[in-house]
């Protein structure tokens, strides 16, 4: 299957676009034109790839995960490493991404939203290492339970703003963060931690995760002499995912798995599962589905993990999910510490309750593999940032 | 109804209520058009709200309807638009109020709100409802032009003009665009910010190059001017080039320090005559 989106407007089928104030469309304007001249500069995609090497620590590796394989028994499973990154997850790809691009087009002031605060110490990191000024913008209940990121961020020299309108977790963080960029946008750079946003955001952020998949690929193929048959990744706004997936969308035979967060069960009325229980709609800038009210109202996302309770996510999986090129299935809060827990004891890698998600499924899948299939999971972080929640469940 | 119906620009006439508001317009005076979510502090308030507003000097109202997340405006219209979806405020309900409105009052009533309750609500069936219950236009802030291809077929075929907004980095060219694309009035958006910012009472040389070029670039429609407007004085020194002025979130504020107070209701009134005529009068 041949795959290319988005359209040159920034859509992928029905889903995208720029549903944004007029005051934004100049800013999106001269950020589509900055990115488009960096992707086809070589200078930039060498500096971007020197800072993922000698900062990020790239390439991560990609481990065989031989206990958990021996505890399923059936299809070798392999662990794409991106815990590793500097940082402790896979946000930093794309924070240094943006961050050359905002250098490049002469922005001083960086601002970002954050849920788990991965992505907000992602920002604060590289605005440290190239001496911008970074606000970032956090739910006050994420600021609860991420407190270590929150006190990281702080030390990093970033001004982390507590959020207290609405669910005051990342759907809010979001909102703040888009009314700061209106009312700064002379100067200011808005870096979305993930693959959702007005056109260009979802297509520039999937494009620096995108290495993700291309490594996944190469080290497989070293090791293996083959691709997976199936690659998984938890999907919050589903950056980590499409950074996975999108080097093998165009191969049909790899099975692409993306796991949302159910909370407390699809059908619990506590629950981040938009696909599950979502409807196209439009929240923060495009087209994509959405959990909301028969009113269109946005509604509140639960999930024990921060960077999955959003009731959006990326316009790119929409079009994915309505294709059936990828398949989205939810998992409960238990089901992922559950997980969380196995994987600690069997692999010696915690990993993010986000991450933990994509795990759990392995419980539903493996059994319906075989000896000779290979599975790759993208372990999109590690869970330091968690131990307090992990603590409650112990 | 044929293509041609369909698809070409079609400006609302002069004999439209909202183009009558402007044909008729002393030289001296503003078009003072005035914001209010449609359900805050009450949804039995709405309809007695915006014909008290009309006999203290409105001229058109723009009728919000509330969203859970509304990212283009400051904490007064978060604070109101929070307020009016606990009062239950459903999208018939807001039609209900116009309907209401319409049978007392020829005032213009363009509802302004976000995409999403309206793409949910259906957007074919939106115009209709528009229409039927008496409504004088539609804003949608997080609808730019390049996107209001969902709308705009049913905004002509109902006969409910989309009223299009500008702001002070919308290029010459584009100001153009915008103006061909709407209809009724252009909104300008005096300053970068949220709404409520509250940096728009001086008129600042920024400013006034924004409505010269805006004056250079709009030509179809009349130009009313919003953001930050919180008295007569700034009402009057931000309008002076243009055909009016837009005022929300100091109404909000002044309803939110006196609601449920005995004799509320009558202050606002006295503050929306000021705000159109100043003290003296
Ligand atoms: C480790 C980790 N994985 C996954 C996510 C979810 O984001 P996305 O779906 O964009 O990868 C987050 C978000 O904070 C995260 O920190």
């Amino acid at each position: 299957m041949k795959y290319e989106v988005p359209t040159k407007q920034g859509y992928y089928g029905k889903f995208g676009g720029k549903f944004v104030p007029e005051i934004l469309i100049p800013a999106l304007v001269e950020l589509e034109a900055a990115y488009e001249a960096t992707i086809s500069d070589p200078g930039f995609q060498q500096e971007y790839r020197y800072h993922l090497k000698e900062f990020v620590g790239r390439p991560t590796a990609l481990t065989f995960a031989d206990r958990l394989t021996e505890h399923y028994g059936k299809a070798k499973i392999y662990l794409k490493r991106e815990d590793l990154c500097h940082t402790g997850a896979h946000k930093i790809n794309n924070t240094v991404g943006q961050v050359l691009l905002a250098i490049r087009m002469g922005k001083k002031r960086i601002i970002a939203e954050t849920g788990a605060g991965q992505h907000g110490v992602a920002t604060a990191t590289v605005c440290a290492k190239f001496g911008l000024e970074c606000i970032v913008y956090m739910g006050a209940e994420d600021m609860e339970r991420q407190k270590l990121n929150v006190d990281r961020m702080r030390l990093l020299g970033a001004d982390v703003r507590p959020v207290t309108s609405g669910s005051q977790t990342l759907k809010d963080a979001t909102n703040e963060a888009i009314r700061d960029w209106v009312t700064n946008v002379h100067d200011t750079f808005y870096i979305i931690g993930s693959v959702v946003g007005p056109h260009p955001y979802p297509q520039m952020v999937r494009d620096f995760h995108r290495i993700i998949g291309i490594e996944t690929r190469e080290q497989l193929l070293a090791k293996e002499q083959r691709g997976p048959d199936y690659v998984l990744a938890c999907v919050g706004g589903g950056s980590n995912a499409i950074g996975i997936f999108h080097p093998f969308i165009e191969d049909d035979n790899v099975k692409l798995i993306g796991i949302e967060a159910a909370g407390f069960g699809v059908d619990s009325g506590k629950t981040a599962a938009t696909f599950s229980k979502g409807r196209p709609g439009i929240l923060h800038g495009s087209m994509s589905y959405l959990l909301q009210t028969d009113e269109g109202q946005i509604e509140l996302a639960h999930s024990v993990s921060a960077g999955l309770d959003y009731p959006g996510v990326g316009p790119e999986h929409s079009y994915l999910y309505d294709i059936g090129r990828v398949q989205y299935v939810p998992v409960t809060d238990d089901e992922a510490m559950e997980s969380l827990k196995l994987v600690s004891r069997l692999e010696g890698i915690i990993p993010a309750i986000e991450t933990a998600h994509a795990f759990a499924w392995l419980d539903k899948l493996m059994p319906t593999t075989s000896a000779g299939e290979l599975v790759v999971l993208n372990c999109s972080g590690r869970g330091d940032k968690d131990m307090g929640t992990i603590s409650k469940y112990l | 109804m044929s293509e041609k119906e369909t698809f070409l620009p079609d400006p609302p006439p002069e004999s439209s209520r909202l183009g009558q508001v402007f044909k008729n317009r002393r030289p001296d005076r503003k078009v003072m058009s005035l914001f209010i979510t449609a359900g805050y502090p009450h949804p039995d308030e709405t309809v007695d709200l915006v014909l008290g507003f009309e006999k203290a000097g409105a001229d058109i109202i723009e009728l919000g309807m509330p969203f859970s997340d509304p990212l283009a405006d400051g904490p007064t219209i978060q604070h109101s638009s929070e307020v009016a979806l606990a009062n239950g405020i459903t999208m018939d309900s807001i039609f209900g109020m116009v309907r209401r409105i319409r049978e007392k009052s020829a005032i213009p009533v363009v509802l302004m709100g976000y995409i999403n309750p309206v793409f949910s609500y259906g957007i074919e069936r939106f115009f209709k409802q528009a229409a039927e219950s008496g409504a004088d236009g539609v804003i949608l802030p997080d609808v730019p032009v390049e996107e209001s291809g969902y709308a705009d077929e049913y905004a002509r075929r109902y006969g409910v003009p989309i009223i299009c907004l500008v702001a002070p980095n919308t290029g010459d060219e584009r100001m153009q665009l915008i103006d061909q694309k709407s209809n009724g009035f252009v909104y300008c958006v005096s300053i970068a910010g949220v709404t409520g910012t509250r940096e728009g009472s001086e008129v600042s040389s920024s400013v006034d190059t924004f409505i010269e070029r805006v004056n250079r670039n709009i030509k179809k429609n009349p130009v009313m001017i919003g953001f930050g407007i919180r008295n007569h004085e700034s009402a009057m020194a931000i309008s002076k080039k243009v055909d009016g002025f837009i005022v929300g979130s100091a109404l909000i504020d002044n309803i939110r320090s006196h609601y449920p107070e005995k004799g509320w209701k009558d202050s606002l009134f006295e503050f929306v005559k000021e705000l159109k005529h100043g003290k003296e009068s």
